[in-house]
């Protein structure tokens, strides 16, 4: 750019006229800076929710996280104008289904995306790639009615934490599919070729070069999804209602989140039911950028490179 | 151990497009053929029939025989996996796996078939790693990444990991096109080794390499653009680069070609 | 990166140097573990086609019902009484809502990613180029409900005075008018500018990667042609990009249409009786803030059936906006190769 400008001023030929060259006419050289400055602006302005947001969850939440109580209590007996009691029930909660949702969402996403990838040909695979496609664009309430619809209008269960895993699976899957399916493309075609060529079955050459090939690849991309997942709510509201003291079981009664105990004070205006909640803000803040950075950081490793 | 190959009438198909047509051609056990030819000439085509490892690539499909002392690879009876196995291949580009250890790399054949044996495992390496001319220069660092290695070494590595599964045969696809010159000479002294204990078959674009290492060369080219390709001439080295018979195969060789 | 935006996550690894895997390659056997692998591949594949024409089945079937019981018109109507003998129901204003809320959301959203995307392909240094793609990838992991709560708790009182400003310079388009009512954090606009942010990082993401595919000898003709980088972008970057820009668009309005906790908090509902109005600066509800804010009245077939229905409506709206997007990205590949 700076190389550009000295050439048009100093270097050009003194005999070419320079508007003959297309050198710079004032005007053209204004519209360059401001559209420097506006491009520069358009990212400061990009920051300020982010640097707001955190700031306002720090500020607000942080004196809560700081308490040791928040880390081992629960809200068991204690009114939204009363202080003390902590999250843990919420951040086992978002924990547990998070972590059942990859269980379930993994095997099949990866599956699939090995089935696009090394085995998929034809009318099938196009239109597993479209059904892909369509599950990432299902807004996550429509995933939650879907399942409620099944789950509790159908069959007539009750609303239990599953059903929240769900749900939470069906957006979770479309997530690590395709970022599964990125990683195996990046997987050279000649590591293949070389297995095949040492006699060794398809499946194999899969399970034992491909995926521990693009193995960090994939980590990160289930950590994402994962990410996401976490930060849900609408189907935390539709199936998996809010309850103040810890629960474990996914079969039974209800399952308290971070998102949903959010969701049942963020009204209320008692100043301990405030803090709670920008605590509970920030804490489920901080689960998810931690597993973001993980994944980041993970894909660093990543083995698809000469 | 080393095995004959006779290949007839080979036609080869990528779908209904016919690449290569009506090759027949006898490498004999213990000697190093080269295929010479034009790029699309369906030389690299040939070799992967010899493995069967062209029928991988979707559409790819062969008809004629290959037989392997009167073995015919493509009986419906021969399992392409076992084919596999018997015949080795080297690939262009050095291609060791990266999520794998030197040590690793050249058992990877053998675990992943399912040998366990720790003790055998580490024979099998040392005398891999022996034959590929590397065991002096990597046996201090074995659980190294196989990537780590500079492109000739990887090279060798690759040969050493073919090699190790005990093959009859080693195929070899312009193996040092991706090499320097002092790399290209190592393995071309390693190809002269081999061939005292495998029958050899190399593609290269380089004429002189073709001289240096092989006893045998088939010359392939295109009949006309769009034209399946075809073996225009096979016969020992020393009389396709000093008097071969094709018009085609002198104007290619002096570099008239075209 | 990709769970963020659902799209590719090349640009945030190395590229492999090889060849790409070809697409399924043969060299399946009839071998047991290859029959076995390849069947659970295969039907994981199933699986998914399955799951996706479940959802459609089962909403059309239990909205049906529903939509034959109602005395409205689903499509004309205002009302929404979902209980009783006779229920009377309608997506008009939820419509409207959807759709204006995310008609901000883009207006804003778009130039803004688009600028964005070129400072951190074009303009930022090399240092800076990464973190500033991390940091806006970073907005899309702040979980919707925190927007919700930081745009109702915090940001939303600096709302007041622009809606009070743009109300006396345009109050006399009716799109524009504001009278107080609800307070400004909880009007279409705020939640547009909320989903706008939302949305933000989707646009940048797809649009950074396709502006990093600009073939360098584009941007070297037209340098060389003697262009300032603003025309080289102009000429050479943004018309390369433009299918890109718009599936970006597209895919992120899909996100803003079905977008549902951030605006759940803040939009405020309208009273039954108030008359339809046209300014941005009036309440309603979303498909999505309504059917999460009566979730506790999922208690009979009837009414469960009828926000199915809007789910159902939800659920079209998005999958045209996005099947758009993917004809937009898909034309761009065949131009491409």
């Amino acid at each position: 750019m700076s190389t550009l400008s000295t050439l048009d001023e100093s270097a050009l030929p003194t005999t070419a006229p320079s508007d003959d060259f297309g050198g710079k006419s004032s005007a053209r050289a204004v519209k360059d800076q401001v559209a420097r400055v506006v491009m520069w602006a358009a990212f400061l302005v990009a920051l300020i929710p982010l640097v707001w947001i955190l700031g306002s969850a720090v500020f607000k939440g942080g004196q809560m996280l700081l308490d040791l109580t928040w880390w081992t209590h629960s809200q068991n007996g204690i009114t939204s104008r009363r202080e003390g009691g902590g999250a843990v029930h919420a951040i086992q909660g978002t924990l547990i289904q998070a972590g059942v949702t990859a269980l379930i969402s993994v095997p099949i996403g990866v599956l699939t995306a090995i089935y696009l990838v090394e085995y998929g040909r034809g009318r099938l695979a196009k239109t597993v790639s479209f059904m892909v496609d369509i599950l990432t664009g299902i807004p996550s309430i429509v995933a939650a009615l879907f399942v409620y619809a099944v789950w509790v209008t159908t069959f007539g269960f009750q609303r239990l934490p599953i059903a929240v895993c769900l749900a939470l699976t069906m957006l979770m899957i479309p997530t690590v599919v395709r970022s599964t399916e990125e990683m195996l493309k990046l997987v050279p075609n000649e590591l293949r070729e070389a297995s095949y060529a040492l006699g060794v079955p398809k499946w194999k050459t899969i399970m034992k070069i491909v995926i521990p090939t693009s193995f960090s690849g994939i980590v990160t991309g289930v950590l994402l999804g994962l990410a996401r997942v976490m930060g849900e709510t609408a189907p935390l509201i539709i199936l998996g209602p809010y309850t103040a003291v810890i629960a474990t079981n996914l079969f039974d009664g209800l399952m308290p989140t971070l998102p949903t105990m959010i969701f049942q004070s963020y009204g209320e205006s008692v100043q301990p039911s405030v803090d709670r909640v920008w605590g509970a803000s920030l804490t489920l803040i901080l689960l998810v950028f931690l597993l973001n950075i993980a994944g980041r950081f993970i894909s660093r490793f990543s083995k698809v490179r000469n | 151990m080393a095995k004959r190959i006779d290949v007839k009438d080979l036609d080869i198909y990528y779908g209904d497009f016919k690449a290569v047509e009506g090759v027949s051609l006898t490498v004999e056990p213990r000697s190093v053929t080269a295929f010479i030819g034009p790029s699309g000439c369906g030389k690299s085509t040939v070799l992967r029939t010899l493995n069967r490892m062209h029928e991988v690539i979707p559409g790819g499909r062969v008809d004629g025989t290959v037989a392997l002392d009167d073995q015919d690879l493509y009986a419906p009876s021969m399992d392409p996996v076992a084919v596999r196995r018997t015949v080795g291949m080297v690939f262009q580009r050095p291609n060791p796996f990266p999520t794998m250890s030197i040590r690793d790399n050249v058992a990877a054949g053998l675990k992943l078939n399912g040998v366990k044996n720790k003790k055998q495992l580490d024979e099998v390496v040392e005398k891999s790693l022996k034959g590929a001319n590397l065991w002096n220069e990597v046996k201090d660092r074995l659980d190294k990444p196989g990537a780590g290695l500079s492109g000739g070494q990887q090279q060798r590595l690759c040969i050493a990991r073919a090699i190790a599964v005990d093959p009859q045969v080693l195929l070899m696809d312009e193996p040092c096109s991706a090499l320097d010159p002092i790399s290209t000479l190592a393995i071309e002294d390693l190809i002269n080794e081999l061939k005292s204990k495998y029958t050899v078959v190399i593609v290269t674009h380089n004429m002189q390499q073709a001289a240096r290492v092989s006893d045998q060369t088939a010359f392939f080219n295109l009949k006309a653009t769009g034209q399946p390709g075809r073996l225009v001439e096979v016969d020992d080295t020393q009389k396709i680069f000093s008097n071969p018979t094709e018009k085609a195969t002198e104007d290619y060789i002096s570099g008239r070609f075209g | 990166m990709s769970s963020i935006t659902g799209h590719s996550a090349i640009d945030e690894l190395p590229t492999g140097d090889g060849r790409p895997p070809l697409e399924a390659d043969q060299a399946g056997t009839g071998r047991l573990g290859d029959r076995i692998f390849g069947g659970l591949a295969t039907g994981s594949g199933i699986l998914v086609i399955a799951l996706v024409t479940l959802v459609g089945v089962f909403l059309v079937w239990q909205a049906v019902p529903s939509l034959l019981n109602n005395d409205a018109n689903f499509l004309t109507s205002r009302e929404w009484v979902t209980a009783g003998e006779n229920p009377r129901f309608g997506i008009v204003d939820l419509l409207w809502a959807t759709i204006i809320t995310s008609i901000i959301a883009m207006l804003i959203a778009v130039p803004l990613g688009v600028a964005v995307a070129l400072f951190i392909t074009q303009y930022a240094p090399g240092w800076l180029s990464k973190p500033a793609a991390t940091l806006v990838d970073l907005l899309a992991a702040v979980p919707s409900i925190v927007y919700g709560l930081w745009g109702l708790q915090v940001a939303g009182e600096y709302f007041e005075p622009v809606a009070r400003f743009t109300d006396t310079v345009l109050g006399w388009l009716p799109f524009f008018t504001y009278t107080g009512t609800p307070s400004a954090k909880s009007t279409l606009a705020f939640a547009g500018i909320i989903l706008a942010i939302m949305i933000l990082p989707i646009v940048t993401a797809i649009s950074r990667e396709v502006f990093a595919q600009v073939p360098t000898t584009h941007k070297e003709g037209a340098l060389a042609l003697g262009a300032t980088k603003w025309e080289m972008i102009r000429t050479a970057v943004l018309p390369f990009g433009k299918p890109g820009i718009i599936s970006a668009a597209m895919l992120g309005l899909g996100r803003a249409l079905g977008e549902t906790l951030a605006v759940t908090l803040l939009l405020s509902a309208l009273n039954a009786s108030e008359s339809f109005n046209w300014s941005i600066f009036g309440g309603g509800e979303t498909f999505a803030s309504r059917i999460a804010n009566d979730a506790g009245e999922f208690d009979s077939a009837q009414k469960t059936g009828a926000y199915i229905a809007a789910g159902l409506v939800l659920f079209i709206l998005t999958f045209i906006v996005n099947a758009a997007a993917r004809v937009v990205i898909e034309r761009r590949k065949a131009f491409s190769e």
